[in-house]
């Protein structure tokens, strides 16, 4: 058997597809999810993609952030159901309260699209078990509003915690508080990154590299293991 | 104009002598008089203005269509071409039942006056093209051009533009692939900000522009319409800049990316369940022009009634809500049937859709407002039968002035030092040097099938994930060649493309272009436009490559200087498994550099003679359109058999720019030998056309020799990829680290 994952698709949506094609490529299945749908279709797993939902209009996530199918995303995000947010996706899940602080504006005020360099910091989320911790790798980042903030505290409680899932190496490509690229929830079930591993799993296509599949291939053996 | 009492068609004929502001919406004494003629009477305020935008230089291509046709006339038998010319785009056949369709258009006077919207709208325009033949868009590409690059008005205006541009594709999910950014101080007043366009989609899956069918009903649906973009094609893009004018901002749209993403889906949506009978994207004119063009090119007539339009501004009048060019909005025609699930789709995606009107049996294009016929006229003439000039056109007298000054003559650098800096003053010139912080801002990867993208010779995509066929596209222009010899500058542009495309590996299958040139009233304008049309068009019957379509965007002027003499020109080629695509980039040390092609003392227009010497004179490079073809062929062959690793083209900056680029992109160096016959300074700067650099691995060093041999390229070795330096054997030797510096610090010191 093989798992079910999700992606669902806000107006704005762009990465939907490519998505579900990284689940498609690491072996298991995806489900188109649709934002005006509370139903989850029985899915294993939820991607929220990259894009641009609502066209970033009053701020990165915040609108999408009301969508029907997000009230049932935080409700079973709270039970344990896995999670990943993507850029916009990350902007998503911070807005719902699902992970803490939030994305500004990158502080050299320009779109950024470029093959970025990161580390992995925890790999025993849902999400990044299939890396090992303090792995360096490469995943395209592409985004306007990318700079992770978060009040001294939240800042101190995540790495403290470990709760640091990626951070950027080599240059902060937006001034992210602590080289932040991506976090997780306490429990590991919700993890979410600016950068795009969707987009790095072929090793022809985007920046010919596969550093991005091992996302899609944690979720999977953690389900089909479960 | 006035709006008590409704200037209905009645009314127009029972007040023959009002006075109608023809001039200030752009038309001539002849040419509102003709408009008279047609209709036998004076025309209603609406009819004058949907005749003004529809016969601007913009919209009805009356100076450019005598010349344009010799695209149709000299079109080369191409099997692949399944729409050509006068549709939204063309649409060529790529294999395996896909087809393709691609489209070059302008944006140049909006993207002065308003850089960021500007620009944005221009990517929105193109993209509507696309989707209104029935394709998803997968790809766009921005040639751009800019004044000096270290002039303060660049630093508004390339910003602007490249946001724009990045702001509005990024938000619709379009990789940005390819393009060009070019500075000279001809394009001061006047930036050229190109914006091409791919889509693709399944043969039986291509729509057409028109309205058939009588009863059938005619969709508006997307954005509301406001008072944004009133005049854009007639006030602004059909006349020179003046400074004693008033602003023309108000003239430039406004785009909403977002508006434009949901216009996308849910029209493919429609589109997969066949409830669309015609379409047609409002852009350039608006309403004026999708209804009469929707009218003219099907089957009968049409009746629209003007109130239903959704407004954004409820004090419009009726001429405004036909002349406004509004973004994000497009026209449909729907059997009544099928109206029902094609609004629930468009209600789906939150897009606002209306009932406008409907086909009619009669050949007439009937607008109602508030009960009173407003505009009643034969379609064709608003859309199609514009005026059509014989514009005079002369040599100029300062031409062969300008040729006899030959920059084979200009001082060359003599000793190697010199050389060497000369190398590297010309790899971080404005023109030579990355530009990666333009393209960082634009999103590459997006749809996950970009095969390659800038900097790479050309931008490729995969079409179709299991057996790997793709498409690429290349656009090249260079106006100072085309200053020289309009003729032959065309014709090396085209060259230049075709020669990008097949360098990844790609056959060069059909070709667009997007023609800039100034004042069409100015004889010397004229004549540069006729010689460059006739270049290309000779050019792609020889080469086989049909133009599907493109643009002509004149008056790139302020007071007397026009720009130099710009077609752009794009080339689209298809690969059958995207696995054998060529990269610029070294790959592995060792791999022996052949030089194919030969290399002759040609300076005139090259950049060398501008970087070092401010100059611009003599003849531009010759053109071998057979060549051309051959070294494709080769090119094509050697990446399909694995001959060989990488490859670049030769173009501006000549081989040492090639090689630095490769060098760069590859983190490996090289080292040259100076080929016996020739001296190092023509070997590292001529810019002979009809030459590429490529790596072979050693394994397939007599196999790619005997092929080369065999067809009769001319084959040179000339050095190895090794090391972390260019070396140039008994001459100069650069590390990477310093050319790296020159090359990628220029642009992020100019602008950032």
């Amino acid at each position: 058997m093989t798992a079910r994952i999700g992606v669902v698709t806000f107006p704005g949506s762009l990465d939907d597809r490519d998505t579900q094609r990284a689940i498609r490529v690491a072996g298991a299945e995806p489900v188109a999810l649709w934002h005006k749908d509370k139903d989850l279709k029985q899915v294993d797993a939820v991607v929220l993609c990259g894009g641009f939902s609502y066209g970033d209009y009053l701020r990165a996530g915040a609108i999408a952030r009301f969508s029907p199918v997000m009230d049932t995303v935080i409700d079973q995000a709270k039970a344990g159901l896995p999670v990943l947010g993507i850029c916009n996706g990350f902007q998503i899940l911070t807005e719902a309260h699902l992970l803490p602080g939030g994305m500004l504006g990158n502080d050299h005020l320009h779109f950024i699209c470029r093959d970025q360099k990161l580390r992995v910091e925890n790999a025993d989320t849902a999400w990044t078990s299939d890396y090992t911790a303090g792995q360096e790798i490469h995943i395209p980042l592409k985004n306007m509003d990318g700079r992770y903030v978060a009040d001294r505290r939240t800042l101190d409680e995540l790495e403290a915690e470990g709760r640091v899932a990626f951070r950027y190496l080599d240059m902060n490509p937006n001034g992210s508080l602590n080289d932040i690229a991506g976090i997780t929830n306490a429990a590991g079930n919700v993890v979410g990154l600016m950068p795009h591993p969707e987009h790095a799993v072929e090793s022809l296509i985007g920046t010919g590299r596969t550093d991005g599949l091992p996302f899609f291939t944690s979720i999977l053996k953690k389900l089909v293991n479960a | 104009m006035s709006r008590t009492p409704l200037d209905t068609v009645e009314h127009a004929t029972a007040t023959p002598d009002v006075e109608l502001p023809w001039a200030e919406l752009g038309l001539k004494k002849d040419e509102y008089e003709r408009v008279v003629e047609i209709l036998g009477r004076r025309p209603t305020g609406a009819e004058l203005a949907m005749y003004s935008v529809m016969w601007s230089e913009h919209c009805s291509y009356k100076s450019s269509k005598v010349h344009l046709r010799q695209f149709g006339e000299k079109a080369p038998e191409s099997e692949a071409m399944l729409v050509g010319i006068g549709e939204n785009a063309g649409v060529v056949d790529v294999g395996q039942g896909y087809a393709v369709t691609f489209k070059v258009e302008s944006h140049n006077h909006p993207s002065y006056v308003e850089p960021y919207q500007g620009a944005a709208t221009g990517v929105g325009g193109i993209v509507r093209d696309i989707i209104a033949m029935g394709a998803r868009p997968v790809a766009v590409v921005d040639p751009l051009r800019f004044g000096a690059a270290d002039h303060p008005d660049t630093k508004r205006v390339l910003p602007g533009v490249v946001a724009g541009i990045g702001g509005y594709g990024n938000c619709l999910g379009l990789p940005n692939i390819g393009g060009e950014v070019v500075f000279d101080a001809c394009y001061q007043g006047n930036p050229l900000v190109n914006a091409g366009a791919i889509g693709v989609m399944r043969h039986e899956d291509i729509h057409l522009a028109k309205a058939s069918g009588a009863g059938n009903k005619v969709i508006l649906y997307g954005a509301r319409t406001g008072g944004d973009g009133i005049g854009g094609a007639s006030i602004l893009a059909s006349e020179t800049f003046d400074d004693a004018k008033p602003s023309k901002r108000p003239a430039v749209q406004v785009g909403d990316p977002f508006q434009e993403k949901l216009l996308i889906e849910c029209t493919l949506e429609a589109f997969k369940e066949k409830l669309v009978v015609g379409i047609q994207d409002l852009g350039a004119a608006g309403l004026s022009c999708a209804t009469s063009e929707l009218a003219s090119n099907g089957s009968g007539g049409m009746r629209v009634t003007l109130d239903d339009v959704p407004l954004r501004d409820s004090t419009l009048s009726p001429e405004e809500i036909l002349m406004s060019e509004s973004q994000e909005r497009m026209c449909a025609v729907v059997e009544p049937e099928k109206v029902d699930r094609f609004l629930e789709i468009c209600e789906k995606w939150d897009v606002i859709a209306t009932v406008i009107g409907e086909v009619t049996d009669g050949d007439r294009l009937e607008i109602f407002w508030h009960g009173g016929k407003i505009v009643d006229v034969d379609p064709r003439t608003v859309a199609h039968d514009g005026p059509v000039y014989e514009r005079p056109y002369a040599r100029p007298d300062w031409q062969d002035a300008l040729q006899a000054d030959d920059a084979n003559k200009l001082p060359r650098p003599g000793t190697s030092d010199e050389l060497k800096d000369q190398v590297l003053k010309l790899v971080g010139s404005p023109n030579q040097a990355s530009k990666q912080w333009i393209t960082q801002q634009y999103d590459h990867f997006v749809q996950g099938n970009t095969v390659l993208a800038q900097p790479e010779d050309s931008g490729m995509i995969r079409v179709d994930e299991e057996s790997g066929l793709g498409v690429a596209i290349a656009t090249d222009g260079n106006g100072r060649y085309a200053k020289l010899d309009p003729y032959t500058g065309a014709q090396l542009a085209l060259a230049e493309a075709y020669r990008n495309v097949a360098t990844t590996g790609a056959k060069p299958l059909a070709v667009s272009d997007c023609l800039n040139f100034g004042s069409p009233e100015d004889p010397a304008v004229m004549w540069q436009f006729a010689e460059a049309v006739r270049g290309l068009a000779d050019g792609c019957l020889q080469l086989g490559t049909p133009v599907t379509g493109g643009n002509v965007s004149l008056y790139n002027q302020t007071g007397e200087a026009a720009i130099h003499p710009t077609p752009v020109v794009a080339v689209l080629g298809v690969i059958d498994d995207v696995a054998r695509r060529t990269p610029v980039a070294f790959q592995e040390d060792g791999q022996l550099l052949y030089l194919l092609g030969d290399t002759r003392e040609e300076f005139g227009g090259s950049a060398w003679s501008q970087v070092i010497h401010d100059h611009l004179g003599g003849l531009p490079p010759k053109v071998d359109l057979e060549r051309e073809r051959l070294l494709g062929e080769i090119l094509i062959s050697a990446s399909r058999d694995g001959m060989i690793d990488s490859a670049h083209d030769l173009s501006d900056g000549g081989l040492v720019q090639a090689v630095v680029e490769s060098a760069l992109l590859g983190g490996k160096g090289a080292r040259l030998v100076v080929p016996d016959g020739l001296d190092a300074f023509t070997f590292l700067f001529s810019e002979s056309a009809g030459r590429a650099v490529v790596a072979v691995p050693r394994s397939e060093e007599v196999r790619f020799n005997d092929m080369c041999g065999a067809r009769g390229l001319p084959v040179t070795r000339i050095g190895v990829v090794d090391g972390d330096a260019v070396e140039v054997q008994g001459e100069f030797t650069l590390p990477l680290t310093d050319l790296r510096e020159a090359h990628e610090g220029t642009i992020p010191g100019l602008l950032a």
